[in-house]
């Protein structure tokens, strides 16, 4: 009995030891990516392949859920609504819920599985086949290479995407609500845009700049410091979707508990 | 004018003076295993080295030391009368660019054509070329391994000895005064590795290189060393010319060459 207490508290420190080692080391890792940011030289072709790579390709898949989020959050709600004989009040609550919430979440657990764990493989290969350590030895910084560029596509894509997404819901919206009736477009569109004020646009476009800013930071820390071995390109994937999901639900929590403070 | 001439001189004498790399009491442990344990060794400009040794004896890990790519533990190596140990990473990159690295796997940029992975790292250090200036550099440079026609190749799309090949290339691209190879004939077979080893010789000759190549092949060992050395729990066993290290009275030494 004893024994057993032993070996789960030693378990559970070494647990907690590695928790905090790798918190440290993350963020050490984003600290050098504030600093090697703003130091020339900049590798903007880089930059504007990985926007092209992360935002441009993401675009199929972005449509198809953000369409697939409007219509079955409509579909979903109108039972519910119609018992109140509230259903006017449907394009108003599908597009708030989409604007606030769904949409910018949906989207972004949708890149970390796909941008972030491609990142994580991507950047975990070159490891193991020495492609980092050549740039190095060639006197090209890696870093400023690989990882600054793929962080600032993931920051800046990722918003695009999700206002993409939240345009793409409300048209699914419009169309599950014409299943069941008849509502005119303009009708349906003047309700969202009366709906939507400046509290609902800001805090979720705001929160959206930190998932893309975790997701390129997971994905990179991940594979740039993937083991040796091809196994480790596997492993840095998964953990990549993985923490970076976690990410996305930790940060959507202290957004949601700060714009209830201060909006 | 004359100044900066006998100044210039005065440098390039120094740099001939000293060994172009020195390593002196190399230490390096990963956790509690302690795997180079005081290496010490020198390379003469010019001179082709061969590292022998059984695997995971620290070869790599020694030439890795070199071009700062890990940390070492203690010690001095001194590259071009430099103590590479003690530069700021801006320092080092200064020195990097006149040592060329070729992996064992070439390590090749899976997502470059050839022509990108020769022009990524010319591009960055000689911004002053003009783009045909770029490809006329990098065709010489293919010419001179003899896989012009690659040039717009993927990696993917070449075998094993091609691979080595345009790594080389790219290694070259910069116009190195010192390359470290790192099995150069590892997973060839025994016409492509001799084809290697040849080519290793013509660079040395060409480019007047100095090198150090770090090999299990002993063909490719006799035919590009002017000097071999051994590496026996880390540290350096023998040393000696082919010749001399087959006729040595170690039998561990001798074993290589069985």
């Amino acid at each position: 009995m004893n024994t057993t207490l032993i070996a789960k508290k030693e378990s559970i420190t070494t647990y907690l030891k590695e928790t905090f080692n790798d918190i440290g080391k993350v963020t050490l890792f984003a600290s050098r990516f504030f600093r090697e940011v703003i130091k020339p030289p900049y590798e903007i072709k880089e930059l504007i392949k990985q926007c092209y790579i992360i935002g441009y390709k993401s675009l199929p898949l972005v449509t198809v859920t953000g369409f697939i989020m409007g219509l079955v959050l409509t579909l979903q709600s109108r039972p519910t609504l119609a018992k109140f004989g509230a259903e006017s009040w449907l394009p108003s609550m599908v597009a708030l819920s989409l604007i606030r919430e769904i949409a910018p979440v949906i989207t972004a657990l949708i890149c970390a599985g796909k941008v972030s764990s491609g990142i994580g493989a991507e950047l975990g290969s070159m490891k193991v086949t020495e492609q980092i350590d050549a740039m190095e030895v060639s006197a090209i910084n890696p870093f400023k290479y690989l990882v600054v560029t793929r962080i600032l596509a993931t920051t800046f894509m990722i918003p695009l995407l999700v206002i993409f997404a939240d345009g793409i819901g409300v048209i699914g919206g419009y169309i599950g609500i014409n299943i069941h009736g008849d509502v005119n477009l303009y009708r349906y569109l003047s309700q969202v845009l009366e709906s939507i004020t400046f509290s609902d646009i800001f805090p979720a476009t705001m929160k959206t700049f930190f998932f893309g800013f975790f997701i390129g930071m997971i994905g990179c820390y991940k594979g740039f410091n993937a083991a040796n071995g091809t196994e480790s390109v596997g492993k840095a994937a998964n953990s990549a979707v993985v923490t970076a999901s976690l990410s996305i639900f930790i940060i959507d929590m202290i957004a949601v508990q700060l714009t209830d403070l201060f909006l | 004018m004359e100044d900066e001439i006998k100044k210039r001189n005065i440098i390039q004498k120094s740099e001939a003076d000293v060994p172009v790399i020195e390593i002196k009491n190399l230490h390096k442990s990963f956790g509690t295993n302690e795997v180079l344990k005081g290496v010490n060794l020198t390379v003469n400009k010019g001179e082709n080295l061969v590292i022998l040794g059984k695997s995971g004896s620290g070869k790599s890990i020694t030439i890795k030391c070199i071009v700062g790519l890990m940390r070492i533990d203690e010690g001095e190596i001194n590259v071009f009368g430099t103590d590479i140990t003690k530069l700021h990473i801006a320092e080092l990159n200064g020195i990097r660019v006149r040592i060329g690295f070729l992996f064992q796997n070439a390590a090749l940029y899976d997502s470059m054509s050839v022509r990108d992975n020769l022009g990524f790292t010319l591009k960055r250090h000689a911004k002053d070329l003009s783009a045909e200036e770029v490809e006329s550099q990098i065709k010489e440079i293919l010419d001179s391994v003899g896989l012009s026609e690659a040039i717009d190749k993927m990696p993917s799309e070449l075998s094993g000895g091609m691979r080595k090949r345009i790594g080389l290339a790219r290694t070259l691209i910069l116009k190195p005064e010192i390359i470290l190879y790192d099995e150069p004939t590892t997973g060839l077979d025994t016409i492509t590795s001799r084809e290697i080893s040849e080519l290793i010789i013509e660079i040395q000759k060409k480019y007047k290189t100095t090198s150090i190549i770090i090999t299990h092949d002993m063909p490719c060992a006799k035919l590009t060393g002017n000097r071999l050395m051994v590496l026996k729990e880390g540290v350096m066993h023998a040393e000696g010319t082919y010749e001399e290290l087959e006729k040595s009275e170690d039998e561990w030494v001798r074993s290589f060459f069985l």
